[in-house]
C-alpha cells in the first residue's frame, strides 16, 4: 500500500457570489490546487467532486464531468454527494483508489453555490439533508436540529450560550489572518448572546453563514511525488467513515455523534495513532454546538467536558491543541460541498508550516480534519503527519 | 417538495392512524423498534415487522424554538419542534396548542396531526396532555 501525498491546494474565497456558477468556482480552486502543486493536468487519472445542492442552486445534475472539463482535466468524474460530508468523502474515496495503486494522481475538491437561493431558500435546501417525512415535514430545519442537540446537551452534561458564545469568538479571532475567509471581523461574547434567535438556543451568531465557494487537493502516490520532485511535504495517513441513522429521534443519543465517534477511530487506528497524538484540528463547526459535539466524538475532550474547551483556552490558537485556526466552517465559510477538502487543505498547510495561522503549530507534526454531514449519520476523518 | 398529489405510501397511511388515534409503530422479533415505511428492520434487517400500538402519552426531550423556518412554514413562525419519547420510539413534531416559550423538556404530550397555516399540509404535532 503506498502513501498519499497533498501535492496541491487551491480555495477560492468563500462568500457572498450569488452570481458565480460553481462550474467557475471550481475552475479557479482547481488552477490554484495545479498551480501549488506542480503536477500538470494531464498526470490526472481521475475527478472525485462533492456537491450537494446542485440540482436546488444550479438545476444542475451529473456534476462530475462538468467539473473534470471546468477543471481542464480529460479524466473519468465523479461527483459524491454526502450532504455537509460530500468532498471529506471525495478525499476518502481518492485516498482509497491513490492507496491501493489504481491511480498516481487524482483531483479532489467540491463546491457549492448557496446564496443566489436567498436565506429561506437555502435553509429550504439544507433541510433536505434530514429526513423528510419525518423531520422536515415537522418543521425541522437545520438549525433547528442542532438546536435540539443543543438543548439535550445543555440538559445532559451543562453548559450554557455563552459557553458556545466563546467557540464563536474563538473562531472569528482564528479567521482574522485567513484572506480566503467571509468573515474577518473580531466578534465579542456579548454580541454573539445578543445576536437574534434562528432556533433557540442557537443564534445567528451560533450558525455559520450561507456561502459559495470551492475547493480542490492534488493527491498523489509518494512513488509519483518522489520520482517527480514535487514538494509535497503532508501525507494523508488516515481515513475513517462513519454512519448512524438519518434521523436525530432515532439515535441512541440525542447529544452525541457515534458516527464521527466511528469514524474518528477508524482513521487514528489507520494512521497508527490515538488522539493524545493530534496536535491541531479542523472540525465540523456549522454551529457552536457542532464542534463541541466533534472535539468530544474525536476523543480530543472526555463526553461532557467539550462545552468549555474554548472558554477555557484548550482549542484557542495558544491553546493545547488549536481547533479550527482557518476560522472553522463558523468565520472561514461553509459552501457545502466544498467545505471537507477544504479542511485537508487548511490542515495541510498548517502542518507544512505555510499557513498564515502556522506559528501556533510550529511543532506540530499530526492534525485532523473532521467532516460531518447532516446530523451526522455521515462523518469522514482524515488524519494528516508531516511526511518522514 | 414531492408531488402534492401523490400521497406517500405508508407515511400518509400513519398520519392517518394517527388522527384517529390508532398510531403505531413497528417492532421486529428482536425488540427494535422504527417507524414507517419500511420493509426490514433499520437495525438488524429482519422482515417480520408487527404494527404495535403507539403509546397515547409521550414526553419532551428537547425542543427548540424555529424563528427562521423554510418557505413551507414561513407564516408559521415562530413554532416549538420537540423530540418526544414515546417508550418504543421518539417522534420530531411540533407543539400546537402552547405558546412556544412555555414548551419545556418533560412535559407529558400526545400526538396531534395539524396543518401548517403557511401551505395547508399536514403535519405531525404534540399537544399537551
Amino acid at each position: 500500500m503506498t502513501g498519499v501525498r497533498v501535492a496541491g491546494t487551491g480555495l477560492t474565497p468563500f462568500g457572498n457570489a450569488p452570481e458565480r456558477t460553481s462550474r467557475d468556482l471550481f475552475a479557479e480552486a482547481s488552477s490554484a490546487a495545479f498551480a501549488d502543486s506542480g503536477v500538470p493536468r494531464e498526470d490526472v487519472e481521475a475527478v472525485f467532486y462533492g456537491n450537494f445542492m446542485g440540482e436546488l442552486a444550479e438545476h444542475q445534475g451529473h456534476q462530475g464531468p462538468l467539473m473534470a472539463e471546468a477543471a481542464g482535466v480529460r479524466a473519468p468524474a465523479t461527483r459524491y454527494e454526502s450532504a455537509c460530508a460530500s468532498s471529506g468523502m471525495a478525499v476518502r474515496d481518492a485516498v482509497m483508489r491513490v492507496r491501493n495503486g489504481e491511480h498516481d494522481v487524482v483531483l479532489v475538491g467540491g463546491a457549492e453555490r448557496m446564496t443566489n437561493l436567498g436565506t429561506a431558500g437555502a435553509t429550504e435546501a439544507l433541510a433536505i439533508a434530514a429526513d423528510e417525512l419525518w423531520e422536515v415535514r415537522a418543521g425541522m430545519t437545520f438549525p433547528g436540529a442542532y438546536a435540539l442537540m443543543a438543548k439535550a446537551y445543555f440538559d445532559e452534561f451543562g453548559g450554557g450560550r455563552e459557553d458556545l458564545a466563546h467557540v464563536a469568538v474563538k473562531n472569528h479571532e482564528n479567521a482574522l489572518t485567513n484572506e480566503k475567509a467571509q468573515y474577518q471581523k473580531s466578534i465579542e461574547v456579548a454580541e454573539v448572546l445578543d445576536a437574534p434567535t434562528v432556533s433557540s438556543p442557537l443564534g445567528l451568531y451560533d450558525a455559520c453563514p450561507l456561502s459559495d465557494g470551492a475547493s480542490a487537493l492534488v493527491l498523489t502516490s509518494e512513488a509519483y511525488a518522489e520520482e517527480h520532485d514535487i514538494d509535497a511535504p503532508v501525507s494523508i495517513t488516515g481515513t475513517g467513515q462513519g454512519g448512524d441513522r438519518m434521523a436525530l429521534h432515532d439515535r441512541e443519543f440525542l447529544a452525541r455523534s457515534p458516527a464521527a465517534r466511528e469514524a474518528g477511530e477508524e482513521a487514528y487506528t489507520d494512521a497508527g495513532i490515538d488522539a493524545g497524538d493530534v496536535d491541531v484540528a479542523e472540525v465540523h463547526d456549522c454551529f457552536t454546538i457542532a464542534e463541541v459535539l466533534a472535539l468530544e466524538a474525536l476523543d480530543l475532550e472526555p463526553v461532557g467536558e467539550g462545552i468549555t474547551a474554548a472558554r477555557d483556552g484548550r482549542t484557542t490558537a495558544d491553546g493545547d491543541t488549536p481547533i479550527n485556526l482557518s476560522g472553522g466552517l463558523k468565520a472561514k465559510g461553509h459552501p457545502v460541498g466544498a467545505t471537507g477538502a477544504s479542511q485537508i487543505a487548511e490542515v495541510s498547510k498548517l502542518l507544512a508550516g505555510t499557513h498564515p495561522n502556522s506559528e501556533h503549530v510550529a511543532d506540530a507534526t499530526t492534525g485532523v480534519a473532521h467532516n460531518a454531514g447532516g446530523t451526522v449519520a455521515s462523518a469522514a476523518v482524515h488524519v494528516l503527519e508531516v511526511a518522514k | 417538495m414531492s408531488d402534492e398529489s401523490a400521497r406517500d405510501a405508508g407515511f400518509d397511511d400513519w398520519l392517518d392512524a394517527a388522527e384517529t388515534g390508532d398510531a403505531y409503530y413497528l417492532d421486529c422479533p428482536a425488540g427494535h423498534t422504527s417507524l414507517p415505511p419500511r420493509r426490514l428492520c433499520p437495525t438488524c434487517g429482519a422482515a417480520e415487522l408487527d404494527e404495535r400500538p403507539l403509546p397515547e402519552t409521550g414526553e419532551i426531550e428537547t425542543f427548540t424554538v424555529t424563528h427562521v423556518p423554510t418557505p413551507a412554514f414561513e407564516d408559521d413562525a415562530p413554532y416549538a419542534t420537540a423530540i418526544a419519547d414515546f417508550g418504543p420510539i421518539r417522534v420530531t413534531g411540533q407543539v400546537v396548542d402552547l405558546d412556544p416559550d412555555a414548551v419545556d423538556t418533560g412535559l407529558p404530550v400526545e400526538l396531534a396531526v395539524t396543518s401548517s397555516e403557511t401551505t395547508g399540509e399536514r403535519v405531525l404535532g404534540f399537544k399537551t396532555v
